[in-house]
């Protein structure tokens, strides 16, 4: 691929005492790509996102994200990119109006560029009669539309989604899809998680993390070509269970704490 | 068939908002039963309800055969509840837990650990360690163990899933469906539609209604249309194009392909020549058979929204 790496991964190593929670991971993502980043609960996705996203420094390795160094520059790294989780995303007791200029202030646009997007957003939403309600009375699925769209509000050039979908009904999963697939068109990088195994099948490219180490990273369509299985599902099932017995499962138990 | 609960016209509001509007269903003794829908349908209202933690507003509801409202003391001892968030004793130690909850209902560990002993074989190792201390998995396995403790007729799990990876939930399911072998009827919740397959019999709810009752092959078997996979290079292209096609009825990007319905027989040369005309040729259709999440969209009234 020719296209310009946002996101340039070596050797990094992360441990917290002699628990190594990322083991040597070295991965690239691409600009406009749709990257899939899955893994069992405790497989380090989430050490991972943080080293990525400036918030934790990495023992080792080197941790280049929109052009910036993780550990030299997370403060440049927080500034060029975006990012919503599941658990929060916008201030409740503020309007979508306010979270948008607070938003927009902190990542420092200024009030006109602030007033027009807000206009284009609420209008592209469809949001434009409800600019002054509260966050609060919201249904979650418009919330996290929202959260999204505010997400990439300053055009960052990559954007982390952390379970972006869960709890949400199928037709925001599928409309919530579809804005993703409009920002990767726009050049916007989404890098994303899910525990949903079909969202896997909508990523560009997909890695799957076990035991703090990246077991696989290809297309949905390679790897299941690769581990001879239907679905990304399966290949997940493949690679999170070698040899799916109670014994393996034992032993990570003994290491997730 | 003997009915572990009879639910008929349950309401229940909370100021303006009304959680559950006209819920009526029955739940066969022994059956896995699911309650499938989003975050705010009104699953777990109906939940706390179910476990007499909250009255209805109107409607009745008879479980293992007392009126809930009147019998709620009888029915707690022979109800299981596990709820959405791990409520169990962070400070003390799994075993701790166990004993505890075993003590409250008038039981031993040991009388019924028969039940348990495949779910605890997991936690056992760290038996001494406090309960805040453990994994999001392991937590999961001792709030199941302590909510079968005490041997109970009805298992309620709200949401036992929610943000578990997918080798773990299955996992789980493989766990309830031992747990159906001791005759417990179990009565879980999920966000998750593709859990639907896995339970006898489910309730498709949103906004507080009930949108279908039924085996889920049923529930499948109820979309009314015939429905299309289609596939390209370059899907979000297909996508917008399939929007704008007039013969289109609905169209999402489901996984790795998208699904269709047409106001047409069957896709033929006017379609194909359309999406040339839009520059895509490498588009391939078929039929495909439709899902739950499929169904579950026709319920909610949004099938035939093409441009939502």
């Amino acid at each position: 691929m020719n296209r310009d790496k946002v996101i340039k991964v070596r050797n990094l190593v992360k441990k917290f005492g002699s628990f190594v929670a990322n083991d040597n991971l070295s991965f690239d993502v691409y600009e406009g790509e749709i990257f899939g980043f899955l893994g069992a609960n405790g497989a380090g996705k989430t050490t991972a996102i943080r080293i990525l996203t400036g918030l934790s420094e990495p023992t080792s390795g080197e941790v280049m994200v929109a052009g910036f160094d993780a550990r030299r520059q997370p403060e440049e790294i927080k500034k060029n990119i975006g990012y919503m989780c599941q658990k929060f995303s916008l201030y409740e007791d503020l309007t979508i109006r306010e979270n948008i200029m607070l938003y927009g202030g902190i990542y420092g646009l200024d009030r006109n560029t602030i007033r027009e997007r807000t206009g284009q957003l609420l209008d592209k939403l469809r949001f434009s009669e409800y600019g002054d309600r509260l966050i609060s009375s919201l249904p979650l699925g418009v919330k996290q539309k929202l959260a999204f769209a505010v997400a990439v509000f300053h055009k960052p050039k990559i954007v982390f989604l952390d379970e972006p979908t869960g709890g949400v009904d199928p037709l925001t999963r599928r409309q919530f899809w579809e804005m993703i697939y409009e920002t990767a068109s726009g050049g916007i990088t989404v890098f994303v998680t899910t525990h949903y195994m079909d969202e896997a099948e909508y990523c560009d490219r997909v890695s799957i993390m076990n035991e703090g180490r990246i077991e696989a990273l290809d297309t949905p369509a390679e790897l299941k070509r690769l581990y001879n299985a239907a679905t990304v599902e399966e290949v997940f099932v493949k690679i999170a269970r070698p040899g799916a017995n109670s014994k393996k499962e034992n032993a990570d138990n003994n290491r997730i704490v | 068939m003997p009915k572990a609960i009879e639910s008929s016209g349950i309401c229940k509001s909370f100021g303006d908002t009304k959680a559950l509007n006209d819920i009526t269903f029955n739940i066969n003794e022994g059956e896995i039963f699911g309650f499938i829908g989003p975050d705010g349908a009104g699953k777990t209202t109906l939940f706390r309800i179910i476990t007499t933690l909250l009255l209805p507003d109107s409607g009745s509801m008879t479980i293992l055969g007392l009126d809930s409202t009147v019998g709620y003391k009888k029915l707690r001892e022979n109800m299981g509840y596990m709820p959405g968030r791990f409520s169990l004793y962070l400070d003390l130690t799994v075993e701790e837990n166990l004993n505890f909850y075993a003590s409250v209902f008038g039981t031993t560990v040991k009388k019924n650990f028969e039940l348990i002993s495949d779910i605890y074989s997991h936690i056992e190792p760290f038996r001494t360690r406090p309960a805040g201390k453990l994994s999001g998995g392991m937590k999961q396995k001792l709030a199941l163990s302590c909510a079968l403790i005490h041997r109970p007729r009805l298992l309620v799990l709200d949401e036992p899933t929610t943000g578990v990876d997918a080798v773990s939930r299955t996992e789980f399911w493989a766990l309830l469906r031992k747990l159906k072998q001791y005759g417990i009827t179990i009565v879980v919740s999920t966000p998750y539609m593709d859990e639907a397959m896995r339970c006898d019999r489910v309730a498709l709810i949103q906004d507080g209604q009930m949108l279908s009752i039924d085996s889920p092959q049923n529930v499948r078997d109820g979309f009314s249309r015939k429905l299309f996979s289609a596939r390209a290079g370059d899907k979000y292209r297909l996508l917008l194009a399939l929007r704008d096609y007039p013969g289109t009825l609905s169209v999402y990007p489901f996984g790795d392909s998208i699904h269709l319905t047409l106001s047409e027989e069957k896709p033929g040369r006017q379609l194909s020549e359309y999406l040339s005309e839009k520059g895509i040729n490498d588009a391939t259709i078929v039929e495909t058979e439709a899902g739950i999440e499929d169904r579950f969209l026709e319920l909610m009234g949004m099938d035939e929204i093409k441009n939502p």
